[in-house]
């Protein structure tokens, strides 16, 4: 056998291909599941929290600096590992897909609320006193004037971490959620051949350019004439 | 409300109506510095009022006490009736009829002109969309700029921008409008375009209280002017007394450096 079929046989073997392809497409599906379900609710949860943060009520902004530093500090498969097999010692049990979809959402929406937070802090004064001179309130102002700036300063940071955290879906692996990885390495121990890896190893790369690519767009549609 | 006397040496009396807003011992201090040291004024219906001063003597900090943008720190307020440094007072429905245009403009950049002037006849006074938008095109009109109202700031000059949050501040319909150097940040040639928005609200009928240098325009334009300095009301009276014979020595220094 010469190198070069050694490489393919253990990379890209045809039996394995067929074999493993359905199990890898399902966990292609659910890694977009989750990662969209992610998506929605961190950056939704960021801007609650950033808004809620404009009003300066002393007690809460420590909560949400808090929170904020803890789950930018630490490393999300802490928190899953710590999540999963600790809760059920207190009498918890979360489903392990429901455990990721909640960790991935609590450090997307911490680094979107610091996102968010810093494009409020950066829209000039000028706009609130435009703003409540006209009689907005300061809710009003902050939803109608100031929040749409802060969102599109924003963007362009916003998309770089939410592509590095929706990535960290493969850490769903380690307790059990039938992502890509986890269907790649189930199949890789099975069979004893790197074929699955590689298939998916691939199916993150097409999943994820187009999201590069959309994302590199949205960067430059939103970067933007200021006055 | 009291009726107040053709105010100052030599005004146009014509002009003066019933004082609308009326200025009593107002205080405003940032930390240890006291900005404001006890204005009084009166400004009638209908008044054109300058406020000149060097900079940094409290103009704009009086300005902004009125609508409480700024709060103040002593004294009061009153503004068609009502008071504005009471404690309830409904500021955000008293701002509606309290105009304010600002040096830097301050138009939302993510909104058009149109945008800009509907937002708060949309979201304070509750207009249906049709409504806001007919009024807004009528605003944008007033000031000449009815074919930019689908316009982005950024897309406008300075001079069109000021115009806007005039425009802004007029769809309003207030009963005042309060100026803060509303030419200080444009280019000489597009100064003209904005005073001559003023000169057309004065002549329908406006009362404004106007923080600005525009020396020529206070002549045409302004019933009466007045000094302040160091958080004080040096003197007033018409343009004329205030350019031409000036009795303070501050206000005679002033005046000789803005002439130059």
């Amino acid at each position: 056998m010469t190198n070069w079929q050694r490489f393919v046989e253990t990379f890209f073997k045809p039996e394995m291909l067929r074999q493993y392809w359905p199990s890898i497409a399902h966990g292609v599906l659910v890694t977009v599941e989750i990662a969209a379900a992610v998506v929605v609710t961190g950056l939704l949860l960021g801007l609650l929290l950033a808004s809620l943060r404009a009003y300066r009520w002393q007690a809460v902004n420590v909560l949400i600096v808090i929170f904020v530093d803890v789950f930018r500090a630490l490393p999300p498969l802490v928190a899953i590992l710590l999540i999963y097999f600790g809760l059920p010692g207190v009498g918890i049990n979360l489903p392990s897909f429901v455990v990721l979809w909640l960790v991935l959402s609590l450090v997307l929406a911490a680094f979107a609320e610091e996102i968010f937070w810093a494009g409020i802090t950066s829209t000039a004064k000028g706009q609130w006193e435009a703003a409540r001179s006209t009689g907005l309130s300061f809710s009003q102002t902050l939803a109608f004037v100031v929040m749409p700036q802060a969102i599109r300063l924003g963007v362009p940071p916003l998309t770089n971490r939410t592509i590095a955290i929706t990535k960290n879906t493969a850490l769903g692996t380690v307790i059990g959620v039938g992502e890509i990885l986890n269907q790649a390495t189930a199949a890789q121990s099975f069979s004893g051949n790197a074929t699955p890896l590689m298939m998916g190893a691939v199916a993150y790369v097409l999943l994820f350019v187009p999201v590069v690519v959309v994302g590199r767009w949205i960067e430059t549609r939103f970067a933007w004439r200021r006055a | 409300m009291r009726l107040i006397p053709s105010a100052g040496g030599g005004c146009n009396s014509d002009a003066a109506g019933m004082a609308i807003l009326v200025v009593s011992g107002l205080r405003k201090s940032f930390g240890s510095t006291e900005v404001l040291k006890g204005i009084d004024l009166s400004i009638a219906e209908r008044e054109l009022v300058f406020i000149i001063g060097p900079s940094g003597s409290g103009k704009s900090t009086l300005l902004r006490c009125l609508n409480r943008l700024e709060e103040p720190s002593r004294g009061s307020v009153t503004f068609d009736g009502v008071e504005v440094t009471a404690r309830g007072t409904d500021l955000n429905a008293l701002r509606r009829s309290m105009g304010m245009v600002f040096q830097s403009f301050n138009l939302y950049p993510h909104m058009t002109a149109l945008g800009n002037v509907t937002l708060a006849l949309r979201r304070v006074l509750r207009k249906p969309r049709r409504e806001a938008e007919a009024l807004g095109r009528n605003a944008l009109a007033g000031v000449g700029l009815a074919d930019k109202a689908l316009s982005y700031p950024s897309e406008l000059s300075g001079g069109q921008q000021q115009r806007v949050a005039i425009a802004r501040a007029l769809a309003l319909d207030p009963k005042i409008v309060l100026f803060d150097e509303p030419t200080s940040a444009l280019d000489p040639e597009l100064v003209g375009s904005v005073l001559a928005v003023m000169r057309d609200l004065k002549r329908r009928g406006m009362t404004m209280l106007v923080v600005s240098h525009e020396l020529r325009f206070a002549r045409e334009a302004a019933d009466r002017v007045v000094f302040i300095d160091e958080g004080r009301i040096v003197e007033e009276g018409s343009a004329d007394t205030i350019f031409s014979a000036p009795r303070e020595r501050r206000t005679k220094a002033f005046v000789a450096q803005l002439m130059r």
